[in-house]
């Protein structure tokens, strides 16, 4: 028995060690190239949305509030990834790129449902179908290209570039 | 009051006040089960700092007060892994340290399914006098609860723990179904268990405004755990079993308080547990690390 208990042990400290190098690894390795080349890896997935996840129409698009509703799950969920104004992270890419503002809604709240998990984007189905097309609105209010500024509105929040039709 | 529980206390109140400078940012809407797990892992390099408490009835000896700090880390969005300290005082009796726990949990498949599989591997280094009963398995029952803390700590235990975690969401629902199979590493047998849940939000749409009473913010449910004895005695012979509501309440500011009152189903079980948990993510704690590590910026 003592022999084992050694043994689970040692396996402790190797996977406490693999632990603290992979933290460090994940922030050590990576240049630039490998980020770029990372989230374009990341809109790809938006292209693996099946037919009929990217069909699916956005039920909440004329709903006056859901940008709103949206733009406060972004703050709670989002923004820590994919920046206060969803330009992109050290961890997730931009929201405002033409790849994901020229998807479909139903790609997008399939990639929010699926995660990118092997990416390091993790599943949404937490959020109930009606939070996650909340965020589909919001992120599609973003527009294409850098946040402008917008009167009344929080630095961090400041959105729309060329806004985008909700699809 | 001992002086083992007021630094036990010390200690919590310091982690938490020291929690209150972290940068306010909600994160994930958390599970509400304190016993059962759905298949919904920590953010990559985030940690999640908890702190739950159980308070048990013992009938012919004397009530109890558990307590247990949980670390839970997102290695990446597939790997969970998580430690705990342990400890409990036994009115009338005494406060003692029961030991350590070591949980990974493993997302297999890289997409959302109607059933999603996650695996779970633990190991725990403890001792006779632990009464977090974080787990319903083999053939515990209360009356495993009466050995006096001098005595019961004096026993090591070193068990792996395997769960097999089978959860869905529908419709706003979550159902998750968790199966045990633990191993006392000397010479014991098998010991089986079962966490059953079911939870949903108060309501399934946000509020355009930020706000902290919003029913979305609040996820009730309920849970229900017990023993299937071991590879010798399979069933619910000589067994525990408990059902109990939860209520998590996820506050905008990062926060999350859960309390769940638990009902022992039979003469094994405690009559009544009443648990309640605290906890705070703290987002980005792997750049943190990092950065103390050397890592580039």
């Amino acid at each position: 028995m003592k022999r084992n208990v050694a043994r689970l042990h040692l396996m402790v400290v190797l996977v406490g060690v693999s632990l603290v190098s992979s933290i460090n690894g994940q922030q050590n390795n990576k240049t630039n190239d490998e980020q770029g080349a990372k989230r374009s890896s990341v809109y790809d997935e938006l292209a693996k949305a099946p037919d009929k996840a990217r069909t699916k129409r956005n039920p909440l698009e004329k709903d006056l509030e859901a940008v709103a509703a949206g733009r406060n799950l972004f703050e709670q969920h989002c923004a820590e990834c994919h920046g206060d104004a969803a330009q992109g992270g050290k961890k997730g890419p931009s929201l405002r790129a033409a790849e994901v503002q020229n998807a479909e809604a139903g790609a997008i709240f399939w990639v929010l449902t699926n995660g990118v998990v092997r990416k390091g984007m993790p599943v949404w189905s937490k959020l109930p179908e009606p939070q996650r097309w909340q965020l589909v609105s919001f992120i599609k209010s973003l527009g294409v290209g850098p946040a402008k500024e917008e009167p009344g509105l929080p630095a961090r929040l400041q959105s729309t570039g060329s806004p985008s039709r909700l699809r | 009051m001992s002086t083992v529980y007021r630094l036990v206390w010390l200690g919590i109140l310091f982690v938490f006040s020291t929690l209150l400078f972290f940068p306010a940012r909600a994160s994930a809407q958390e599970s509400p089960y304190i016993v059962a797990y759905d298949h919904y892992l920590e953010e990559p390099g985030n940690l999640e700092i908890e702190y739950f408490s159980t308070f048990g009835t013992q009938r012919s000896g004397n009530d109890f007060h558990a307590f247990w700090a949980e670390f839970e880390y997102g290695a990446t969005a597939w790997w969970t892994t998580e430690f705990y300290l342990a400890g409990q005082s036994t009115f009338n009796d005494s406060t003692v340290f029961t030991g350590f726990r070591w949980e990974n949990r493993i997302r297999p498949l890289k997409r959302e399914h109607f059933v999603n599989p996650v695996l779970y591997v633990e190991y725990e280094n403890k001792n006779g006098a632990d009464k977090i009963l974080k787990e319903g398995e083999g053939h515990d029952v209360e009356a495993d609860f009466l050995t006096p803390n001098a005595v019961a700590r004096k026993e090591h235990i070193h068990e792996m723990e395997l769960k097999l975690i089978l959860s869905s969401t529908f419709k706003g629902w979550n159902f998750t179904e968790n199966t045990l199979a633990a191993k006392n590493l000397s010479n014991s047998p098998w010991e089986f268990g079962y966490a059953l849940g079911a939870s949903r939000p108060l309501a399934l749409k946000a509020s355009a405004k930020r706000c902290t009473f919003c029913p979305q913010n609040f996820v009730g449910g309920v849970e229900m755990y017990g023993g299937l004895g071991d590879r010798h005695h399979f069933g619910l012979h000589d067994t525990s079993h408990y059902v109990a509501p939860v209520l998590d309440w996820n506050m905008p500011s990062g926060w999350t308080l859960r309390i769940s009152p638990g009902f022992g189903l039979n003469d094994n079980s405690h009559r009544f547990l009443l648990r309640w948990g605290v906890s705070r993510e703290i987002s980005r704690f792997g750049q943190m690390v990092s950065k103390l590590l050397g890592g580039r910026r």
